[in-house]
């Protein structure tokens, strides 16, 4: 499923929120009060219907309010329609109870029951619209903060492990030890910008050279990587931090863990309107218990999804003692 | 001078430490007692090593410095164990490290000399809580010699048998005492024996059948098959439902 997708699904609001409780009470007060105001002739005489109305509606509203708490576990699960009309058979429902039992403690006279289940209704179907478009107005900004997330999700552990690294450098190779800060302020920048749409495959691909020094640093003939980027078209363009969380990855899983050292493999071609990149790194038979990989795949199939549709494809094949992940795009050449 | 072992996996992180035992080295004197790449070789080298504080990467291939810990706590005169890791806070309260005393790395100087100090007047941690801050079982089972702690990985263990004091460990070619418990092992390894007996622990995966017995003193109905040893382990009256049904399901 892709984050388009997910961003705004078509769900009753949760009325167990504060948020959609306070909504529901101004909503609802507030179209009694314009009801007051269309009704009066002056500004006294509508704040005095208004009080009226509201003695009669407030426990009313309370009641109601209740009701969806309690049912809410059951509405979420509901799609929107059958949710939609559930929620209004229960207002109308202890709208009717209410006017039923209303005369055993009011002397006053009542109003008409059916205007007030058609009131009940309407209202009722007013506040689900507001509060729908509520939740629609917010759904970008979701979106867009859960791609941030995604983005900034480099592990700490490489963080502190590379700055230790390279405070162990400065006095012996001060120079190397400059490098390394300036690789690190590289990646952390791209990890820190604004989501952006897309990035020329060259720049990734530098991106991914820079985290591999880092790493190299670390964990020294530990690591060996083999580069086959001769038939990588550089001016391709992908969504930004598509590559490095893969080859993370292949580090963290298929050499960290290893007491040999281990190969890893990055190809990246084109094939006639398509990219492909290939990481591919040792498969570690005891590596099932250090968990994450499964959510990096995640969120790169998601941003490939949000950004190429269908037509971006990732796999993985764990065989003969190797691991791979291939990733599928199609090729759209940046503007030179 | 205390000595000190360092084990990390990581070159640099070995040099950043030993640089900094040399700029402590004013206030707080210090040798270095040897040093190692990974959890295994740590164990090695260790117990010859007179190392008196040892500073331990938590993130280690092959064995990590969690196990690493407990299987030197056997040692009669292990030494204190200072667990340094690259892991942010929330990891370390994952790993219930708080009870231990634990350097984050990038590791400083200053603080490096409070664990030093720290160490030699606390002494190592327990077992029980080592056990604890662990969490999962271990991959080996160790056995503490004079100047040697040998491993047995868990995976060659045949079966586990206690008797009196301690427990004996069976596998195809060898036969090792261990000071544990049957119960805290088939806690902690719930899922790889199978219990056949009050005594007794059997691998799973290393059943190969049950033979009836002849009927002894104790009356064993049952037998079970071991793959590898001519030894047939009785079966208790009260574990043989169990264990039948365990069985059958096995695929």
């Amino acid at each position: 499923m892709s984050i388009r997708q997910k961003a705004f699904s078509d769900v009753l609001p949760d009325f167990r929120n504060l948020g959609v409780i306070a909504r529901v009470l101004v909503a609802v007060n507030a179209a009694a009060a314009a009801g007051a105001l269309f009704a009066a002739a002056d500004l006294a005489q509508a704040l005095e219907r208004f009080v009226a109305m509201a003695a009669f509606l407030e426990p009313l509203l309370l009641v109601d309010l209740v009701a969806l708490l309690l049912a809410s576990p059951l509405l979420q699960r509901l799609p929107y329609a059958a949710g939609f009309a559930l929620v209004l058979a229960l207002v109308m429902a202890l709208a009717a109870l209410y006017q039923a039992l209303l005369p055993m403690v009011l002397a006053e006279p009542l109003p008409d029951a059916w205007r007030t289940l058609a009131l009940s209704a309407l209202i009722a179907a007013g506040v689900l619209g507001y509060l729908r478009l509520v939740a629609k107005a917010y759904s970008p900004a979701l979106a867009e903060a859960r791609l941030q997330a995604l983005q900034a999700r480099i592990r700490p552990h490489f963080l502190f492990n590379s700055l230790n690294a390279v405070l162990a450098l400065i006095r012996r190779d001060p120079r190397r030890a400059e490098r390394a800060l300036e690789d690190l302020s590289d990646l952390f920048r791209t990890l820190m910008a604004e989501p952006r749409q897309f990035v020329r495959l060259s720049d990734e691909i530098a991106l991914l050279e820079r985290y591999a020094g880092l790493e190299q640093l670390r964990l020294g003939e530990r690591l060996r990587i083999t580069w086959e980027l001769d038939a990588a078209p550089s001016d391709a363009l992908l969504p930004p931090l598509v590559l490095q969380p893969l080859l993370e990855n292949a580090i963290y899983h298929g050499v960290e863990p290893g007491t040999a050292s281990g190969e890893v493999l990055v190809r990246i071609e084109r094939r006639g309107k398509r990219v492909l990149a290939r990481i591919e790194n040792p498969y570690l038979e005891a590596e099932q218990s250090r968990a994450g990989n499964r959510m990096a795949l995640d969120n790169i199939r998601e941003r490939l999804a949000l950004f190429f549709d269908a037509e971006a494809r990732i796999d993985t094949r764990s065989a003969g003692g190797r691991y791979r992940v291939e990733i599928e795009i199609p090729y759209r050449a940046a503007r030179a | 001078m205390i000595r000190v072992f360092i084990a990390d996996d990581e070159a640099p992180a070995r040099d950043r430490l030993r640089e900094l035992l040399d700029d402590i080295a004013a206030e707080l004197p210090t040798s270095l007692a040897g040093e190692a790449r990974n959890g295994l070789e740590a164990l090695e080298r260790i117990p010859q090593s007179g190392a008196q504080v040892l500073l331990l990467d938590i993130e280690m291939p092959g064995m990590g410095g969690l196990e690493v810990a407990r299987h030197l706590a056997l040692l009669p005169e292990a030494p204190t164990v200072v667990f340094v890791t690259a892991h942010d806070r929330h990891a370390v309260e994952a790993f219930e490290l708080n009870a231990l005393d634990y350097l984050l790395k990038p590791v400083r100087a200053a603080r490096l000399a409070a664990a030093l100090r720290k160490a030699l007047a606390g002494g190592a941690p327990g077992r029980e809580q080592l056990a604890r801050a662990a969490g999962g079982a271990r991959e080996y089972l160790s056995v503490a010699e004079r100047h040697r702690i040998l491993l047995v990985p868990v995976r060659d263990v045949l079966f586990l048998r206690a008797e009196q004091k301690y427990v004996t460990l069976r596998t195809r070619s060898e036969e090792h005492l261990i000071e544990e418990s049957l119960v805290a092992l088939e806690r902690e390894f719930a899922g790889r024996f199978v219990r056949i007996h009050r005594n007794c622990l059997v691998a799973r995966a290393a059943i190969r059948g049950f033979e009836r017995g002849s009927g002894g003193e104790e009356d064993p109905h049952w037998l079970v098959v071991l793959e590898g040893i001519a030894e047939r382990l009785p079966v208790s009256r009260r574990q043989w439902p169990a264990l039948r049904e365990l069985m059958a399901e096995k695929p």
